[in-house]
């Protein structure tokens, strides 16, 4: 048993222990730094307090979120050279200049104009610090574009050669690397998933107060700006996620043999299994639930297409399809319950209940953490998909880690789950607390109303509302 | 022919630098933490840098991924050998920059998260230093990784240059408190300043006195004739500047101690150039071994040439935004 715990095992829990916490704080910020710019423009451009107050309020909690993704994010620069040292010497030729320009682009933009977002409001003027705050939001889709242009090179790896010392060197053009083939659809997913998972927490937080005080000012403002971004933005993430599923049948068709979990060569017609459970020593799913058909329908767009199983790869290239198969439904089905919310939250609005309708309030604070659960189900499909490889089809999992002995990764393992557990716990709970708090007019720079003032600047709204319409704007 | 190899060199020496200088005087602040007094004071030595610790940590982040895609087998070799060190430091850096957010957070736990401030800030730093030690001593090389042990790292000297650079930003953080605030946290700054002036002399007599017994070809360099007309130098400046530094603790002008400290830091990194170069990995890989291939050097000066001098100057902006004393309220 104890044997399965060997040095490469280790890394990879170590691995993806550390890259799906920290992906919960970006998953978040990216959404959030683009709603504080939002908000911002808003309050600059009407002068409604309302947008200020919400700014602030947001801005406490996107501190933490931030502080928290960027010490993760440090560790995690620092894990390819640790853990995966055969894969960093290899692919470092191609990776690593991918992700020298994430630092150059976004973690220094991100970073520089971070300390005037917080502190400088009085310091530099309402213009420049809308500026620092626009900084910060397109600092952080920057890097997501990178490191997403990183990971799917791993995943469809184009444009490199081989040199004499095994490393994996540019060819004659960046453009094709960068631009690899199923790039665009992977950023598009994950920047709409970052964006839906803000909305949703956002949305929450604004449920929560409603349920209190109705007639709360910014409980409803965020609610209903949350609600109409995923009544919008959800439908185009299914389309996209479908695009992306095309995309992986045709670059990584193991994957999607995986998610869908076709042991078997379907020559006409394949059905979906909805559900079921893998078996993969027998080489088939008991107990499915399954649409006839219909999988070929989704995947070929004719319920007649023939689509390749498992049984045409070999055993050794073989996803753990039980893990992927799973992850894969909990992302449809949370996608599609967000999908039902913004539904709801349609017909609320058209029958002029947006703001009473406890059932709506309710549903949304149910689904408040179910982007974090639905992204972190996503890559876990994605990344478990394309096992055994590090470099899809070149480079093997098994053949790119560190020459560690399993007691140092096993020990640095449970150090990482140890602090990450507590420090980032407390983190979020800190969060939570802030969330907790009804969002106020004049909305203080401060958490907590004693101890030194951390103004940073930010001082409190003047005392008469500027906002001169306390009326209903469902 | 212009050898990208050497200025890649040139840009990740010059990356960790600046990444020694920044977060230098922040990690030292974080070392000294206990020493103030509860409430004001840390209040102040805390505001002093929250506007700009992010920034100066990210030139950490260059420093690593820049030995990565400018010297990938360097970076394959270094990091496992240095496994238990480095991951110390990341911890450390984990705790010390939530404590950031966290202590203004919960005052009930503020105890808790000045202790986290000041522990992360100390083992982020001994680690750093250990690391440096450790190369300097060398690394176990057999063909493209790492070949020694888990502990490898462990030694008198590289103890010694852990205590060494926790003395050195400790002293750095003094001299940032000294020129941003004033009142009692500057006097006990100065107060603080001169018995670790001191101890980083003797820290450097020590490490300069032990190194060139590591490897014969530090030993060249050093001591035989005649690197010593080329290397005598380096110690006689060094002297001069602690000298300036000792008289400048007192001076009204207040930013002096900082820049005479950064003086001796950049007095060091000459010295630890004269010994290792041109190696990455001292004794054992060249750059020119190590390099990544032209196009990978090519493509990243593009973005450097053009990324590096935008950065420094959003950095330069950065502070002099926060320029001038800070108090107990933070910047207004």
């Amino acid at each position: 048993m104890l044997d399965a715990f060997d040095a490469v095992t280790l890394a990879r829990i170590q691995f993806a222990f550390t890259v799906s916490f920290h992906f919960i704080f970006p998953s978040f910020s990216i959404g959030l730094a683009s709603y504080l710019m939002v908000l911002e423009a808003l309050f600059l451009k009407t002068g409604r307090s309302v947008y200020e107050n919400l700014y602030r309020y947001w801005l406490k909690i996107f501190a933490i979120a931030f502080a928290m993704g960027v010490v993760s994010g440090i560790v995690m620069s620092y894990q390819f050279g640790t853990n995966w040292s055969v894969f960093s010497d290899r692919a470092g030729p191609i990776i690593g200049p991918l992700m020298a320009y994430e630092v150059l682009t976004a973690f220094f933009l991100e970073a520089g104009f971070l300390g005037v977002m917080l502190f400088g409001i009085n310091k530099v003027g309402r213009g420049l610090h809308f500026a620092a705050t626009c900084a910060v939001a397109v600092g952080t889709f920057i890097s997501a574009f990178w490191i997403l242009s990183v990971n799917s090179w791993m995943q469809t790896p184009v444009g490199y050669e081989i040199a004499a010392n095994g490393q994996f060197v540019p060819g004659p053009s960046w453009l094709a690397i960068i631009f690899n083939p199923s790039f665009p659809y992977r950023l598009l997913h994950t920047v709409i998933a970052a964006y839906l998972t803000t909305s949703l927490v956002v949305g929450a937080v604004g449920a929560w107060h409603l349920l209190r005080d109705r007639n709360n000012r910014g409980a409803r403002t965020m609610f209903s700006m949350a609600m109409w971004m995923a009544a919008l933005v959800a439908p185009v993430q299914i389309l996209v996620g479908d695009a992306h599923g095309l995309n992986t049948l045709e670059h990584q068709p193991a994957k999607v043999m995986a998610m869908e979990g076709h042991y078997q060569s379907h020559p006409d017609g394949a059905p979906l299994i909805l559900f079921g459970i893998p078996n993969s020593a027998e080489k088939r799913v008991d107990y499915a639930v399954e649409v006839p058909k219909l999988s070929s329908l989704i995947l070929k767009h004719d319920p007649n297409a023939p689509l390749a199983g498992l049984d045409t790869i070999p055993d050794d290239e073989e996803p753990p399809v039980g893990i992927v198969f799973w992850s894969f439904r909990i992302m449809v089905g949370l996608g599609f319950a967000i999908f039902g919310l913004g539904l709801f939250s349609l017909v609320a609005r058209a029958c002029r209940k947006m703001y009473d309708w406890p059932l709506l309030h309710r549903l949304a604070i149910v689904l408040g953490p179910s982007g974090f659960v639905t992204v972190i189900a996503g890559w876990v499909t994605t990344e478990v998909g394309r096992q055994p490889y590090t470099i899809y089809r070149l480079l093997r999992t098994s053949e790119s880690a560190s020459p560690l002995a399993a007691p140092a990764v096993a020990g640095s393992l449970i150090a990482f789950i140890i602090v990450y557990f507590a420090v980032f716990g407390v983190g979020v709970w800190y969060i939570l607390k802030l969330m907790g708090k009804t969002p106020q007019r004049g909305e203080s720079p401060q958490a907590v109303d004693h101890g030194p003032i951390r103004s940073a600047g930010i001082t409190p709204a003047p005392a008469v509302e500027a906002d001169r319409g306390e009326g209903e704007r469902p | 022919m212009i050898d990208l190899t050497l200025i890649w060199a040139g840009i990740i020496a010059f990356a960790v630098g600046a990444y020694v200088v920044m977060d230098g005087f922040d990690l030292g602040i974080g070392i000294l933490f206990p020493a103030f007094r509860v409430g004001g004071e840390r209040d102040m030595a805390m505001n002093s840098i929250a506007p700009v610790w992010d920034g100066n940590e990210t030139w950490l982040v260059l420093g690593g991924g820049g030995l990565l895609a400018a010297f990938p087998l360097a970076y394959a070799i270094v990091l496992p050998a240095l496994y238990a060190p480095l991951t110390a430091m990341l911890l450390g850096l984990v705790f010390r920059g939530v404590a950031f957010e966290f202590r203004w957070r919960d005052p009930g736990h503020r105890a808790f998260w000045d202790a986290a401030f000041c522990g992360g800030s100390a083992l982020a730093t001994f680690a750093q230093g250990i690391t440096l030690g450790a190369l300097l001593q060398g690394i176990e090389v057999s063909g493209r990784a790492y070949a020694g042990g888990w502990w490898d790292w462990l030694t008198p000297f590289s103890l010694l240059t852990g205590v060494s650079l926790m003395i050195g930003y400790a002293l750095l953080g003094a001299g940032w408190l000294i020129w941003k605030t004033h009142g009692a946290i500057q006097t006990d700054a100065r107060r603080f300043a001169r018995p670790l002036l001191i101890a980083l002399i003797v820290a450097i007599g020590l490490v300069s006195a032990y190194t060139p017994f590591l490897e014969n070809k530090y030993y060249q360099r050093w001591i035989e004739w005649p690197g010593l007309v080329l290397t005598a130098p380096v110690p006689l400046l060094v002297a001069a500047t602690g000298l300036l530094l000792w008289r400048s603790i007192d001076d009204p002008r207040d930013h002096r101690p900082f820049w005479l400290t950064l003086a001796l830091f950049g007095l060091s990194m000459m010295g630890l150039a004269i010994s290792i170069y041109p190696d990455v990995i001292p004794g054992r890989v060249s750059i020119w071994e190590a390099a990544a291939p032209e196009r990978s050097q090519i493509f990243m000066l593009v973005g450097a040439a053009v990324l590096v001098p935008v950065i420094l100057g959003y950095t330069i902006w950065a502070y002099w935004v926060f320029r001038g004393k800070v108090d107990e309220a933070g910047y207004h």
